[in-house]
């Protein structure tokens, strides 16, 4: 027999769900404690921050929103071994990666609670990342263009995207990681598995044994990661951004987690799925075992963890004060940013809903 | 100074702003070293490299949404969709990316991209390369939805395109692609978008068009001038955002108007300047407005697609019926 071309899929563990190191090869960042206690730092604000807006939905503060509970790992890994000349192509949950990129609470907050101004990133380098993209894998081709983009100019800069395990269904993400090894891109691509694709389970999606192999067809460095281990996932990363900028060609890197809460707000999971698969999840999920890990190592406590939610509490609270103080934009707003330049006969609509509102309409 | 055909001019301008403005690129299916199925790429890419002059993978979805990515990442990509048949699997990219960026960052990201296709019928293509469909981008907010109908205006138009801060559907009519040659200066001198042109003057009737269908407006105008009857010739070229007041005036004038175009007719675009022409000039009007299109059935095999599109016996009857009126 002639073999045409063999493949594998590494899948990258350090810490299992009890905390408990399971391999010696620590990679650099994470003999570093206090940086990893930094991390852990960032993925209990996100957490913090994730039940903030649950809480503000439940109270009608806050519209639909999209919760990123058990993703935390997955999501500061990804932030966190990012350049800030990099950009970012999100979906709408990766909070924890956004949060490191200076995107603030208030800002997400405002999205969710209805006013476009929340995409209007202030600080960098997140105001050069593109907005949450609602149409699944669609961000995927942004980053590819962005890719291309820094490829044409010669820039040594790295687009990043996220996708769920749903997403790696679509075309856009196809096209992208088709794209990025056609041209050698300096793309990453990153599903998150979570498992569920609203009420749809991970085996629905494809009788690929791994989505990361998806990444194989389109000639991509492509690797499995328990996504609920914060170092493999930024050691994924690190390395696949290390190749994309040294001109060795684009990754997908599967980031294994699971969904502990609905899909959104508006969702309830527990019509689809049953209560001990959700119990499972919990005794996975990335803080514990990072927590156990950092305490063992003598870097973490009880107090230092009280202290630090106690901070968090009450950043979130100014927050969401900040957000809620925030007034509606003026009726006029929907009109401006159409275009460069609001053309005559568009002015003439928006000239007449202010007339509506001079009324008191 | 060179006569050109319309598809040449397309590629002048192209080359004038590739040389001019390092941010432009060119991008889609055989656009490279085959220079575009129709040859508007020709030679760019042995001029301007494989890089700026981009052979994609065969997947339209892709050259949209990797161009929404250039565009945002500051450059000004040209995408081709081959035919405009082919556009659909762009739209998502198009509509829910490109056309809403600048809205949904509140100007913080931007999109200055252009998608140029091969419009409409005519030309004896196989089944799928002979859509007019500018009408399902013309209700999408943020678009701009442009169309040539002459070599000068393919050129200043598409220069004015590609320059334009925000996302521009420049179609293209392949009918008229080599209908004829006219000096075009390559002087990078854009037109303006967001203007009709008025391409002649008359007092009875007001026909309004785009595209290909000028010239058949044009000979229409001729025929009826042979006839003792004065017609006036809009060519629309940038559809939204639209310039109704020129179309407005004209009808002021000639208090008839007949709008022709090759796209379906329930819900062509010519259904919105018909019920401007009811809002804003009804007491102008002396005969019911006319309406000279593609039916409302897919445009035929082309051993009938002649039969489809607007012919110049249609519109003369219909510039006739809105005299025979009044």
């Amino acid at each position: 027999m002639t073999i045409a071309a063999k493949f594998e899929i590494e899948y990258l563990q350090y810490l299992d769900a009890e905390g408990k190191q399971v391999r010696d090869d620590l990679p650099e960042f994470a003999k570093d404690l206090g940086h990893m206690v930094e991390l852990y730092k960032l993925m209990l604000s996100t957490r913090v921050f994730d039940a903030k807006s649950i809480a503000l939905q439940r109270t009608g503060k806050l519209g639909t929103y999209a919760s990123c509970l058990g993703h935390e790992a997955a999501h500061v890994g990804i932030g966190s071994a990012m350049k800030p000349e990099d950009v970012y192509a999100p979906s709408y949950r990766e909070y924890g990666a956004q949060l490191y990129r200076g995107v603030q609470p208030r800002e997400v907050y405002m999205y969710w609670g209805g006013d476009e101004r929340g995409n209007d990133y202030q600080k960098e380098p997140a105001r050069h990342d593109f907005a949450w993209s609602v149409p699944i894998a669609t961000q995927c081709l942004h980053a590819a263009g962005s890719a291309l983009a820094f490829k044409i100019r010669g820039e040594k800069r790295v687009a990043v995207c996220t996708i769920g395990d749903g997403g790696s269904s679509k075309g856009d993400f196809y096209g992208a990681i088709n794209i990025a090894g056609a041209q050698n891109l300096p793309l990453v691509c990153v599903i998150v598995n979570n498992q569920w694709a609203i009420s749809v389970p991970r085996k629905i999606q494809s009788g690929a044994p791994t989505l990361a192999q998806k990444g194989i067809a389109a000639g991509l460095f492509s690797i499995q990661v328990d996504g609920n281990d914060i170092i493999a996932v930024r050691k994924a990363m690190e390395d696949a951004l290390e190749r994309a900028r040294s001109g060795k060609g684009g990754s997908v890197i599967e980031a294994v987690t699971y969904r502990l809460g609905d899909h959104t707000t508006a969702d309830d999971a527990r019509r689809y799925r049953g209560e001990q698969e959700v119990k499972d999840g919990w005794d996975k999920e990335p803080m514990k075992r990072l927590r156990n890990w950092l305490v063992a190592k003598g870097v973490w406590d009880d107090a230092k963890e009280e202290a630090w939610k106690a901070e968090c509490d009450e950043w979130m609270d100014n927050e969401v004060n900040a957000y809620l103080e925030t007034k509606t934009q003026p009726v006029s707003a929907m009109f401006d940013y159409i275009f460069a330049e609001v053309p005559a006969d568009l002015a003439k609509q928006r000239d007449y809903v202010l007339s509506l509102e001079t009324k008191g309409h | 100074m060179a006569q050109i055909t319309l598809i040449e001019a397309v590629t002048q301008a192209l080359a004038y702003e590739m040389a001019h403005d390092d941010s432009v690129v060119v991008l889609g299916e055989d656009v490279g070293v085959n220079g575009g199925v129709f040859r508007a790429t020709q030679g760019l890419q042995e001029k301007f490299g494989e890089l700026r002059v981009l052979d994609t993978p065969l997947d339209e979805t892709t050259i949209a949404g990797v161009t929404v990515g250039l565009a945002v990442q500051g450059m000004k990509p040209v995408a081709e969709a081959q035919f405009e048949g082919f556009i659909y699997p762009m739209m998502e990219q198009i509509a829910c990316h490109a056309a809403r960026m600048r809205n949904r960052t509140r100007g913080r990201l931007t999109v200055p991209a252009v998608w140029r296709a091969p419009w409409g019928g005519g030309i004896r293509a196989p089944e799928h390369h002979s859509e007019a469909n500018e009408h399902l981008f013309t209700n999408i907010p943020g678009l701009r939805v442009v169309m040539p109908s002459s070599p000068a205006r393919a050129y200043g138009l598409l220069l004015a395109a590609i320059r334009d801060p925000d996302p521009v559907m420049f179609f293209e009519p392949k009918r008229i692609y080599r209908q004829y040659k006219e000096e075009v200066p390559d002087d990078g001198e854009a037109l303006p978008l967001d203007v009709c042109f008025v391409l002649r003057d008359g007092t009875d009737v007001t026909l309004v068009t785009w595209g290909a269908q000028v010239k058949e407006a044009l000979e229409a105008a001729d025929e009826l001038a042979s006839q003792g009857i004065s017609a006036e010739v809009i060519d629309v070229a940038t559809l939204t955002p639209l310039d109704f007041d020129t179309i407005a005036e004209s009808v002021q004038k000639t208090g008839r108007c007949v709008i022709v175009h090759e796209a379906p007719k329930t819900a062509g675009f010519g259904a919105e300047i018909a019920a401007r022409l009811a809002e804003e000039c009804m007491y102008d009007l002396l005969a019911p407005v006319e309406r000279v299109t593609g039916f409302d059935t897919h445009i035929p095999l082309f051993r009938l697609e002649m039969k489809y599109l607007p012919s110049v016996e249609r519109v003369v009857d219909a510039a006739k019926r809105t005299l025979a009126a009044s």
